[in-house]
């Protein structure tokens, strides 16, 4: 990013006249717009897989119709619809709060892609405290969300909201140990050049490194992020055969799809970031085979997507946990694994 | 930079005072802890003006372990709220004044 | 005046609005969402002072740890089934009194102390994770490793304090 503005301002365009503080100016709004695009897009194209995959695992076919091959326009059929569908607010919600709360929770999951890296150069911030940039905007959803349950005025939602909050704040735990174990093995919290250390081929990739802890730090971290994203077997917060659909229940139309949305990058968002940290980021499984350009960015969304299809994979499979199963596995299993996982780190490296 | 530290003492300064109006005037003991909040921040931010004013990570450090002791202090506070409405339904500070029962 | 003066000055205001909001709402959960929006305003002024790690921890602590414990706080000791929870105020003359008092002496003590003007070291941004991490390591291990033994033994105590029938 910054050696691009430095390129168009020493080049011979007309943007070489204006000041460096209008250009910063200038490239940072167009990296929010493409970002937010690319946000939205990707959540899109996630829920069409979710829906594809859901039906090939059920023996059925999905949507077919819209758009022509295999219905991939349906979605977006479907985000049309939603924006044009009446914006309904409950009578005695807290009408400032039940406004605020989406573009929160939205917003947040939009911030977190600014560090995301999506090849060497394709990085809007290369952040040096990036991956702990991320734990802490992520924190935010949580906030949205209790606001969100909170101001919708009804049992349900105020229920849900304070179960997501309870499971996200719990995972988190066992998700930034997992998170510290790649930490400890770069040495840097730079997105960057964790991936530049996995540069190389699929035997440098940080998931052998130090086996079997990082494998299981990998797993863990899987583990809870599927539950930090509210993702089945983990989605009690959205169970709606217990609390009609949880924190979202009073919303609809267009607040209703940034709630969706927003879950649907950050399905993404833990992808790319699982991706980034163990399975070598943007850099290409074969070595310098196709490890130019465009390529990283295939390979950064390829790895992340097959993250995901891993998700839907286990959405479908296993049936949702109880409470108390919940909170079992994150204090009872993860969070021990996870220290056992970086006391094991520490020895190998001292070793 | 141009702008002297003494701006952001002021600000930190308006910060801390607006803190002390809220754990004077509200009755809400959850109101009363996050004026404290308040305040901690303010001070903070002084530490950290003054870190970058004399070139030294030492007020940096120093916030670091403020930021610890707040979140233990919210920690144990907030039980103790939450015990205190489980005895006597309420919250209000002004109810809560007999120091024995 | 420079862009870093105006992001100052904006910021600041939105931190001092988003503290009054706090402090002068009825509604608890609205004086949370004041809270929140000051601790944000905070952590960019620690940005623009050149401290990139606290203000990623000061959002990470304050945002993502203290305030959803405040929120829990506040759902777990209000009549939340209604969206009304009102708070009053009280001794508000004397207050004000003594906080006008206050900031009184603050004003003055910034205005009259001629601070120790040090020639800037000229505005190089550099990351201060890693000197943090190694002075915390090094020079202040000791209280570093009082403050683990702190956590601990908050964590307990609430979580002792919290349980039904103790």
């Amino acid at each position: 990013m910054r050696e691009l503005i430095t390129t168009l301002a020493n080049g011979q365009t007309f943007l070489a006249n204006l000041p460096e503080v209008v250009l910063n100016i200038i490239f940072i709004s167009l990296g929010a717009v493409v970002l937010t695009t690319v946000c939205a897009v990707l959540a899109l194209v996630g829920v069409y897989m979710e829906r594809k995959v859901s039906a090939h695992i059920q023996d059925r076919v999905g949507p077919m119709y819209v758009g022509g091959f295999h219905g991939w326009l349906q979605t977006a059929a479907d985000a049309l619809k939603l924006l044009l569908k009446e914006d309904i607010v409950p009578a005695l919600a807290d009408k400032k709060l039940h406004f605020f709360a989406p573009i929160l929770v939205f917003g947040a999951t939009l911030a977190t892609f600014a560090v995301l890296p999506f090849g060497r150069h394709y990085v809007m911030s290369d952040m040096n405290i990036g991956i702990l940039y991320i734990l802490a905007i992520s924190s935010l959803v949580v906030i949205g969300t209790i606001l969100a349950g909170w101001a919708s005025n009804n049992k349900w939602s105020l229920l849900g909201a304070m179960r997501s909050a309870a499971q996200v704040v719990s995972f988190e735990i066992p998700a930034s140990l997992a998170i510290l174990v790649i930490i400890m093995a770069v040495g840097s919290m730079n997105l960057g050049e964790i991936v530049n250390v996995q540069v190389g081929g699929i035997h440098k990739w940080l998931i052998w490194k130090f086996f079997p802890f990082n494998l299981l730090a990998f797993i863990i971290y899987f583990i809870a992020t599927l539950a930090e994203t509210n993702r089945a077997p983990f989605d009690l917060p959205e169970a709606e055969s217990e609390i009609v659909a949880g924190f979202h229940t009073e919303y609809s139309g267009f607040k209703w799809a940034a709630f969706f949305l927003a879950e649907y990058a950050n399905m993404f968002m833990v992808g790319v970031v699982g991706a980034t940290l163990f399975l070598g980021g943007w850099s290409s499984p074969f070595g310098d085979f196709m490890n130019s350009g465009p390529f990283q960015i295939f390979w950064i969304f390829a790895k992340a997507f097959g993250l995901i299809f891993v998700q839907i994979w286990i959405r479908w499979t296993l049936p949702r946990v109880r409470v108390d199963q919940l909170m079992y596995t994150s204090w009872k299993v993860l969070t021990p694994f996870a220290f056992v996982a970086i006391i094991g780190v520490g020895f190998y490296m001292i070793l | 930079m141009e702008i002297p530290i003494s701006y952001y003492l002021l600000l930190s300064g308006i910060l801390f005072t607006i803190g002390v109006v809220g754990v004077l005037t509200r009755r809400n003991a959850i109101v009363v802890f996050m004026s404290i909040e308040l305040m901690l921040n303010a001070v903070n931010l002084t530490l950290v003006a003054f870190s970058k004013q004399f070139n030294s990570l030492d007020g940096q450090i120093f916030v670091f372990f403020v930021m610890v002791v707040a979140a233990a202090e919210v920690a144990v506070g907030l039980a103790l709220i939450v015990a205190i409405f489980r005895l006597k339904q309420t919250v209000s500070i002004d109810k809560i004044n007999i120091m024995k029962w | 005046m420079s862009l870093f003066d105006v992001i100052f000055y904006l910021f600041a205001a939105f931190t001092l609005a988003s503290a009054a909001l706090m402090v002068v709402s009825k509604n608890i959960v609205h004086s949370a969402v004041g809270l929140l929006f000051s601790f944000f305003g905070v952590a960019g002024i620690y940005v623009l002072l050149a401290a990139d790690f606290l203000a990623v921890v000061q959002v990470l602590v304050y945002v993502g740890g203290i305030l959803i414990l405040l929120l829990f706080g506040v759902m777990l000791t209000q009549r939340i089934t209604s969206v009304d929870m009102r708070t009053g105020t009280l001794q508000l003359v004397p207050a004000i009194l003594a906080v006008a008092g206050i900031f009184v002496i603050l004003f003055r003590v910034i205005r009259t102390t001629s601070w120790n003007i040090v020639p800037e070291a000229e505005a190089q941004f550099i990351p201060t994770a890693e000197k943090i991490g190694y002075l915390l390591m090094t020079d202040f291990l000791i209280p570093f490793e009082i403050v683990s033994v702190l956590l601990l033994a908050a964590l307990i105590g609430a979580a002792f304090i919290a349980r039904k029938g103790t």
